[in-house]
């Protein structure tokens, strides 16, 4: 059996060792009504046949690289360095483990130390953890680290309403037995849910000595960027109510952006996979989750701290695990284990790479480029664009016909992936779509699907 | 020598990666919205292929040897997996493409649940969970929302949880707001069924057993323990870490578990990555599947012409306890995960068996070194003590010192019951040669602990840094690269 590399004669020797006569005589354990069940499974395939079924399934799919593609809403196409993959592939790093044992961890445990610091860099905050599984993960644990961080006295936590809608899912699943309220992120009108600066002031409002955090997106799920001195405002009554401030960023907007930090979040989480990690269809990604020093000990996953050896060099270790679940059990700020590690190498690597001005010049051809296609846009008739906010590279377009319908189109006719249904997340967005456009989308493919949405326009027969 | 961090390799103005630039007119930035400083490292791509290089030289992975971690399954994580997972047609795909354009990546996930199904038994599969601990949580919300639908989530509020259990368990179950009760285990290692049947009473929500459990051992009141709880309307949670034991052996569905996860990174052979990613599907019985997470993968069969050429869509199971993250799972470790099982079929059986082979093997060349605490027959991963008798070696000197024979070391001081306890999982990948190599190793630092314990307890001698010290990293909180110009933090005062 491929895999499994013991002879015939090495089997019996061992069998012989351990003093039964064949296998099954391992297995007298196992009540023997439900001992052997047969497993139903296809017939195993050499590597060959293995390759031409998952080639095949891979064919089945029309990829990025392939058709033009202009969704974002939360996983982005970003070019990704040939050095990334390379290093990745080293054995070393990808065939470990969670760095239990230092000394021969090092490698992951400094790289980690890397990301963290990265990750503090990109957000301005002092402390990040050393991942978590994906941005909407991340942000329900912050929530929960929120509502310990308030001794659980507070059981409201209000959520901007254009949060990724999938995020805002995941805190609703996390805290559905728990005793808390999340308020603020649905029943906007159409006008209201484009007017972001008035929902600021509606969130703030709902401000009150119950309320344990106030989670903004930045930039939001339109891809809106709110002012960074109009958040310092907001910390500030955040703070004065006794509440956290949480923010959830695209870590490639706070190459150009005002970081979190610097306007007073408390809690930063993201998503990662803008930094080097691919599409795959959704993951794995990674969360980012960045904080206070001073609220460290409530920081839930794995941690890196510098340290010495017994000879007095430089080393690395996971450390505060006194917070952990493999120490503290039930009493543990969180029940996470395995992360996401090859993936913060990845971003590792990827920032380092990309370095201050690789990374600026990233976010400003996204901007540039979105904001290019958006004007474009703006000048079809039939289409609308949401331009009176700032935005990073992703902008609302109202369409002349539903979103689906236009959907189909651009890439049955056109080789285009057109933009993500608004109407999905929120029924008062129907007929509205969000494009993005990153450094990946040539002048070329931006200038055909301008033309492409110009000759699909508003319905013809009625 | 030490490796220096990637910020101190960085010099102003060097460049790695450039861009091309815009196409495109410019737009201006909008005023007061931007940032002055990006502190990232400044550095050329060769610094940074040397520099991550280096740093993979100073870990140890299956790659380059025997990694027993007891409860991890670190076994070997077939190469081909990894082209497979490269796929542009899988790499480059976007979660929010129309449904129509990713049937492939559809068909695979599909074809995947129903290859866990089968394997443990289950009436549906949710590929959701990122994680095993996230699968646990799912798995735990269910149990609620089972309750809860039935009128008793305020009542049922008590998870049990035996001692030898994972201490994700009781974290998982605090999560969810349930109060945890700690199980004991008896003699021969299995759950106290008359600490159980204290226990069980209409407040239980339920049970978590991990099966074989952490001492490897097959428990043998589970048909009994799983009887008494769900007598009393608790329902059986399964941890499915130590499910390498298990393939084609027994199938925990029918055997009475209502709800485990998976572990594809340990089980199915996709790789650790240094702590992740994982992915931890939940399989569940058909009581409880209306609550796995969703999104799943199911035929459409209403757009399903030709029962040979299925519709792929993705559905929400009636009742479930919503999303546990955004899109649709690690696809990428679905890839590797379907390559692996198809490789082998129904011959997965053959993985356990050989995985429990090997784990009695090296116990029974361990035994008579080291004290064994549940001497029976293991499954596939067992535990010993890391003691000496005579001396004051610990399993944490024997850790260390396997480092020097070049193995990676077992799990230590887990589970908890064992005093000193090295948690041995060989896996089925290793051969008979490796096994003995280890356990000559073992051996010989039995014998140094005696002859030279000093060897032992400062070890090791031959790794990157010797012994670290992690008192000192929890005092003084160097969390992230401080520049020359930023004071160090002062050690806090103990």
């Amino acid at each position: 059996m491929r895999f499994i590399p013991h002879t015939e004669e090495e089997r019996r020797e061992m069998l012989r060792v351990i003093g039964v006569e064949r296998i099954g005589d391992l297995f007298v354990d196992v009540p023997e009504a439900y001992r052997f069940p047969p497993l139903n499974l296809p017939e195993p395939l050499t590597e060959l046949e293995v390759r031409w079924e998952l080639e095949a399934l891979a064919e089945a799919n029309i990829h990025t690289g392939q058709y033009a593609c202009f969704l974002g809403a939360g996983a982005y196409r970003h070019f990704i360095p040939a050095v990334i993959d390379e290093l990745l592939r080293r054995g070393e790093f990808y065939t470990a483990y969670t760095p239990y044992q230092p000394e021969v961890s090092q490698g992951t445990l400094q790289a980690m130390f890397e990301f963290q610091s990265m990750i503090c860099a990109l957000t301005g905050m002092e402390v990040a953890n050393a991942s978590h599984y994906d941005g909407s993960s991340a942000l329900a644990e912050a929530v929960l680290m929120a509502l310990r961080l308030t001794r659980g006295e507070r059981p409201k936590v209000l959520l901007f309403p254009t949060i990724h809608p999938e995020y805002r899912a995941v805190v609703h699943t996390y805290v559905q037995h728990l005793d808390v309220r999340l308020e603020g992120e649905s029943g906007w009108t159409l006008d209201q849910l484009r007017r972001p600066l008035l929902l600021l002031e509606e969130l703030e409002a709902r401000l009150d000595a119950e309320t344990a955090a106030l989670v903004i997106p930045y930039p939001d799920f339109l891809g809106r960027v709110l002012p960074p001195s109009r958040l310092r405002e907001t910390a500030d009554r955040v703070h004065q109510a006794g509440a956290l401030l949480i923010a959830v960023v695209n870590p490639i907007a706070l190459a150009l952006f005002e970081p979190p930090g610097n306007w007073g979040a408390d809690i930063v989480v993201g998503e990662g996979q803008p930094l080097g990690i691919p599409l795959s269809f959704g993951g794995p990604y990674l969360g980012i989750m960045a904080t206070r020093m001073a609220f460290v000990r409530q920081l839930p996953g794995r941690i890196v701290g510098e340290t010495v050896d017994l000879e007095g060099r430089r080393g690395y270790v996971l450390t505060l695990s006194t917070r952990e679940q493999h120490i503290r059990r039930e009493k543990a700020t969180s029940n996470i284990t395995t992360n996401v590690g090859l993936m913060a190498l990845a971003a590792t690597i990827y920032l380092s790479v990309m370095g201050k001005h690789g990374l600026r010049q990233v976010a400003s051809l996204c901007y540039h480029k979105a904001h290019y296609l958006a004007e474009r846009i703006a000048s079809l008739p039939g289409y609308e664009v949401w331009r009176e906010h700032p935005f990073f590279h992703e902008f609302v377009v109202r369409t002349p016909r539903p979103v689906a319908e236009i959907n189909r189109i651009l890439y049955e006719d056109y080789q285009i992936l057109g933009g993500y249904d608004l109407g999905q997340a929120d029924p008062a967005l129907a007929g509205h779509m969000l494009l993005c456009a990153t450094e990946m989308n040539t002048r070329e493919e931006v200038d055909a699907l301008v033309e492409a949405l110009g000759e699909i326009g508003p319905a013809r027969e009625g | 020598m030490p490796e220096p961090l990637i910020f101190e390799y960085s010099v102003p103005g060097r460049r790695g990666v450039e861009m091309p630039e815009p196409d495109v007119p410019e737009a201006p930035f909008p005023e007061g919205f931007l940032r002055e400083d990006l502190p990232l490292p400044e550095v050329s791509e060769v610094d940074v292929v040397r520099h991550f290089l280096r740093l993979s030289q100073m870990n140890y992975g299956v790659d380059k040897g025997f990694y027993p971690l007891g409860s991890c399954t670190m076994k070997y994580n077939p190469k081909i997996n990894e082209e497979m997972a490269r796929l542009p047609g899988f790499a480059q795909l976007h979660p929010y493409q129309d449904l129509e354009t990713v049937q492939g990546a559809l068909a695979l996930m599909y074809h995947l649940q129903e290859f866990l199904k089968e394997i443990g038994g289950f009436a549906a599969v949710s590929l959701q969970p990122a994680a095993g601990s996230q699968g646990e949580l799912a798995g735990i919300l269910m149990i609620r929302a089972y309750h809860r639908d039935r009128g008793e989530g305020k009542k049922r509020i008590k998870m049990l949880i035996p001692d030898s259990a994972h201490g994700t368990n009781p974290a998982s179950s605090a999560m969810a707001g349930l109060r945890v009760v700690n199980i004991p285990s008896d003699r021969r290692g299995n759950i106290d069924l008359d600490a159980l049947r204290r226990e069980c009473d209409e407040t239980v929500a339920g049970l978590m057993i991990t099966n074989p459990n952490t001492l490897g051992l097959f428990d043998e009141n589970l048909m009994e323990a799983i009887e008494l709880v769900h007598r009393c309307g608790g329902l059986i949670y399964g941890d499915g870490a130590n499910m390498n034991a298990l393939m084609g052996i027994c199938k925990p569905g029918e055997m009475g578990f209502d709800v485990m996860h998976y572990n594809l990174h340990k089980t199915f052979s996709t790789p650790h990555g240094g702590g992740g990613p994982g992915a931890g599907p939940v399989g569940a019985s058909e009581r409880l599947a209306p609550y796995l997470p969703g999104p799943i993968v199911a035929i459409d069969r209403e757009r399903t012409v030709r029962p040979d050429e299925p519709v792929y869509t993705l559905v929400w199971p009636e009742r479930s306890i919503g999303r546990v993250r955004a899109f649709h799972g690690h696809f990428g470790v679905f890839v590797r995960a379907y390559t692996y099982i198809r490789m082998h079929g129904p011959r997965l059986r053959e993985v356990s068996e050989a995985a429990v082979l090997n784990a009695n093997y090296l116990l029974a060349r361990l035994r008579g070194i080291y004290p064994v605490p549940y001497d029976r027959l293991c499954k596939h991963e067992f535990v010993i003590m890391g003691r000496v008798p005579g001396t004051s070696v610990r399993a944490l000197d024997i850790s260390k010192r396997l480092m020097d024979y070049g193995f990676h070391p077992p799990t230590n001081y887990f589970p908890l019951i064992v005093p000193e306890a090295l948690m041995i999982e060989p896996t089925e990948t290793e051969s008979k040669a490796t096994l003995d190599a280890f356990a000559e190793a073992m051996r010989r630092i039995a014998e140094e602990a005696r002859s030279d314990p000093q060897r032992v307890q400062q070890a090791p001698h031959t790794t990157p840094v010797r012994r670290l010290d992690e008192a000192r990293a929890a005092r003084q909180l160097i969390l992230r690269y401080l520049p020359a110009s930023e004071p160090r933090p002062a050690p806090a005062q103990v």
